[in-house]
């Protein structure tokens, strides 16, 4: 499976790099999130997924019994599932809220980092 | 502070000079017998970098002129910066100055003297932007800054690489390798370094330029630091490095034909001059270039000179700073045509600028005289280029002479004429310099062999040991020297007549080169920041596109190159496993929705299609024993989706200009495949190696024993890694809060 998961992780990294260099911030965000579950996928297939047992202890037993799935690589996903989803949620409203300011969803539109002159440095800026 | 408790306080300050003088004094002595004391403090041992101090002839003479000038400008500074703004400060920055020179004289190691030469540097740069309120000061003070700074940064170079080639820092255990390092095939590349750094600090043509725009600075600072002490470090590394360096055809072809450029470049620029305090700084040049040209020669009579004109020059040039600082603190000006009639109102100030002019002319009895016919015979000695030497100092004498009149003369003799402030003599603290130092001028004419014995002859023999030393007399006989003092005089007297139309004509000159140094200067300033500004713009441009494609594609490169020159095992053919139907199924069907996503020119069908890749990531945790990431995943999934949904019916539908719809798009498709097959090669190379299961073990082991667990991939979350779960929450959290903020700040 691992062989498999590794031509398909590449596929999306691919795929999602493709639409985060377009210009169109929507597509930026569906890039987002299939890198986020790309990576996820990467990870899993670094831990040899090659058993269906759950990485689990059954009563009256101390250790597992018989060979289960790496249970490291399940507890590192399960903390980048969470996290990349507040990355994601947090990424939605930064876009809207930019959308919302400048009118445009074209990145390349969205150059001034202020508004106003961008060549003036703060220091030279005339005081209050 | 009242006013005049601050100036006593400031006048008690120059004991502090005063005592370090009195403490070289009790040294000279042991100087005129060869003989030098060292002290070694440990200070980074094991590099070779400690606070070794040397205490011989030469530091005996530079460490005596800079506390002497240093007693006399600290007392002039009390009455000259009476009432400023900063009058505390100067007098620390002064008094640091003195320290860290002292500190330059002394330093018996590489490493310790640069410090002390960048500390000089860094001071000299405070004290000329001290009038911090004025535009040209500060550029003027970082002006010097950066030509002194480069030129020490370049003196590092040359003093790194002759502590790698002969092991040691120490300086006075580098003269008995000088041969190992004059044989050395870089020696032409240290030189250089060297030389640089000391004709930067010294002003030596082509660096001559910011001499004069140091003269923003408070004219006590003028006479201490740029005509007295600082810019003689240049010199006196020249001293130090004689023995070491010096002595081939490069040192001696490069000292006297710069030195001889600089000191004839300077005489003449300084005769165009009206402002008095310009006038003197272009005189400093001039001084400072005859210096460097006799410290090209290895004859003794060619070193003593240089060392004696050091002393002359010293003594003359700083009492005339402080003569030019007392006309300007009493009459409001400096310029020379506006000033007359002076010795009326200011008979000792007088004193002290006519002897020091006499001196400076090469009058007989005055030590300038002696200086002169050293000079001379110096460079009739001098192994290349004598008759060069000769001329131009001969030259620079005669200028030196006219403009000796043109300072001593025009100001104090001939009718008074109206100034903005009417002329009055200077307290006491003020005169008592020029006066004393004019007067020593005269005091050492008279007895010369004084001087020549206790202070000229050690610092010679320091680093030129001779078993003939030159005997400095007040009359040496009728001789080549003093025929060629005559004609300075009589030239001297004759550019000093004619001093306005020469003026006039060499004004009228300057202002039409087409290239100076101080342009050239300004020119890499402006280009420095043009090309700053234009990188900026280049690599800051604004456009997310560039941003990562220069991220991805310097990960991609990088990362793929390094791979390939390490790479120890040759890829094989791919082997696809035997996979149930389903399981084939499964990724067939999330790589067709990637492709919808990748094209779709709906936002509902794409988002269709993200759901249909994240739910299938869930079925292959499901299938692949870890239930636990698949709840989470279609829980995830279905938050996302709904967030997506909402905040997309709030953005404009998709453009369509989806796929590869320009060439611009084709490069991007181009990055994106690279970047793919580089993660895809990537992770086939850390599946096809061994697994490392020592932590999974360990989990496994003691889930149920150490933390009462069955869920190990449960336990792991929250009992080994308990802190990462915490942070975990902690960035949820923050998120929350951010996006919780950007929207509030709509709704206000």
């Amino acid at each position: 499976m691992e062989t498999v998961l590794a031509l398909l992780t590449g596929t999306m990294v691919a795929g999602s790099v493709f639409l985060m260099l377009g210009k169109n911030l929507v597509r930026f965000i569906f890039g987002l999130m299939l890198a986020s579950n790309a990576v996820n996928l990467l990870i899993f297939a670094a831990g040899r997924p090659d058993t269906s047992r759950p990485p689990l202890i059954p009563q009256g037993s101390l250790q597992p019994v018989a060979a289960v799935a790496n249970s490291l690589p399940q507890a590192l996903i399960l903390t980048a599932i969470v996290i990349g989803f507040a990355l994601l949620a947090f990424i939605f409203i930064l876009f809207l809220r930019a959308y919302q300011q400048l009118g445009t969803v074209d990145t390349e539109a969205m150059t001034n980092s202020e508004s106003g002159n961008q060549d003036t440095a703060p220091s030279e800026r005339p005081r209050p | 502070m009242q006013r005049t408790e601050s100036i006593i306080f400031a006048r008690l300050t120059a004991l502090l000079p005063l005592a370090i003088f009195a403490g070289l004094c009790s040294r000279v002595p042991a100087a005129v017998g060869g003989g030098a004391i060292f002290f070694s403090w440990d200070w980074i041992p094991g590099i070779g970098v400690n606070l070794d101090v040397a205490v011989d002839g030469l530091s005996v003479l530079f460490g005596l002129i800079i506390t002497g000038t240093g007693v006399f400008v600290v007392l002039f500074s009390a009455d000259y910066m009476a009432g400023h703004r900063y009058y505390v400060r100067f007098f620390a920055f002064l008094h640091l100055f003195l320290l860290s020179m002292i500190g330059l004289v002394l330093a018996d190691n590489l490493i310790t003297l640069f410090v002390f030469w960048e500390l000089t540097t860094v001071l000299s740069y405070l004290l000329i932007g001290f009038d911090n309120k004025n535009e040209s000061a500060r550029s003027h003070a970082r002006q010097a800054l950066l030509v002194t700074g480069a030129g020490g940064l370049v003196l590092l170079i040359g003093f790194l690489m002759i502590g790698g080639i002969v092991d040691t820092y120490r300086i006075s255990a580098l003269a008995e390798q000088a041969r190992l390092l004059q044989r050395q095939t870089n020696y032409l590349f240290i030189l250089a370094m060297v030389l640089i750094g000391a004709f930067t600090k010294s002003a030596q043509f082509p660096f001559h330029f910011w001499l004069p725009n140091a003269m923003a600075a408070p004219t006590p600072i003028s006479a201490f630091l740029h005509s007295a002490t600082m810019v003689k470090a240049g010199i006196y590394l020249l001293a130090r490095f004689h023995p070491v360096l010096g002595g081939t055809e490069a040192w001696m072809g490069t000292l006297v034909g710069v030195g001889g450029v600089t000191a004839l470049l300077g005489a003449i620029l300084a005769v165009g001059q009206s402002d008095l305090k310009r006038m003197l700084a272009y005189t400093t040049i001039m001084a400072l270039g005859i210096l460097v040209m006799f410290l090209g020669g290895k004859t003794t009579p060619a070193l003593t000179a240089a060392v004696t004109f050091l002393l002359v020059h010293s003594l003359y040039k700083s009492a005339l700073f402080l003569v030019v600082g007392i006309i300007d603190h009493e009459t409001g000006t400096r310029q020379i045509e506006s000033i007359g009639g002076l010795i009326r109102s200011m008979p000792m100030t007088t004193f002290g600028a006519a002897t020091a002019a006499m001196s400076m002319a090469g009058f007989p009895l005055f030590l300038g005289f002696i200086g002169k016919e050293i000079m001379y015979a110096g460079a009739l000695t001098e192994e290349m280029f004598p008759a060069f030497a000769t001329t131009a100092a001969v030259l620079s004498n005669a200028l030196m002479a006219a403009i000796a009149g043109i300072i001593a003369i025009r100001p104090f003799l001939g009718p008074p004429r109206q100034t903005p402030r009417a002329p009055h003599e200077a307290p006491i603290g003020m005169w008592l310099g020029p006066a004393t130092i004019g007067a020593l001028g005269l005091v050492f004419g008279i007895f010369p062999d004084w001087v020549g014995r206790w202070l000229i002859q050690p610092a010679v023999s320091a680093f030129h040991p001779t078993v003939e030393p030159v005997q400095l007399k007040l009359f040496h006989g009728f001789n080549e020297p003093l025929l060629l003092s005559f004609l300075t005089m009589g030239l001297g007297l004759g550019l000093y007549l004619v001093r306005r139309s020469i003026r006039g004509w060499l004004a009228d000159r300057m202002a039409r080169l087409p290239v100076t140094g101080d342009r050239l200067y300004e020119m890499g300033m402006a280009a420095t920041a043009r090309t700053a500004a234009g990188l900026t713009r280049f690599i800051q441009n604004g456009s997310l596109h560039r941003y990562l494609l220069t991220i991805i594609g310097v990960f991609t490169l990088a990362t793929a190159g390094i791979w390939a020159l390490n790479a120890t095992t040759r890829p094989g053919l791919l082997h696809l496993p035997s996979l149930p139907l389903a399981q084939w199924l499964l990724v067939t069907l999330m790589a067709a929705a990637l492709g919808v996503v990748v094209v779709a020119r709906s936002r509902v069908l794409a988002v269709c299609a993200l759901g249909v890749i994240g739910s299938g990531a869930a079925l292959i945790f499901l299938v692949y024993g870890a239930p636990d990431l698949a709840l989470t995943q279609l829980l995830v999934e279905t938050l996302t989706l709904i967030i997506v949904a909402i905040v997309l019916l709030r953005l404009p539908s998709l453009d369509k200009t989806a796929g590869l719809h320009s060439p611009g798009r084709w490069f991007d498709a181009l990055v994106a495949v690279g970047v793919g097959t580089l993660v895809a090669a990537l992770t086939l190379a850390v599946t096809g190696g061994p697994l490392d299961r020592q932590l999974t073990d360990f989990f496994e082991q003691n889930s149920a024993i150490a933390a009462h667990g069955r869920n190990i991939v449960n336990v792991i979350l929250v009992d080994f890694r308990s802190l990462d779960t915490l942070g975990e929450l902690v960035v949820v959290a923050t998120a929350g809060l951010a996006g919780f903020s950007l929207l509030a700040r709509r709704r206000r």
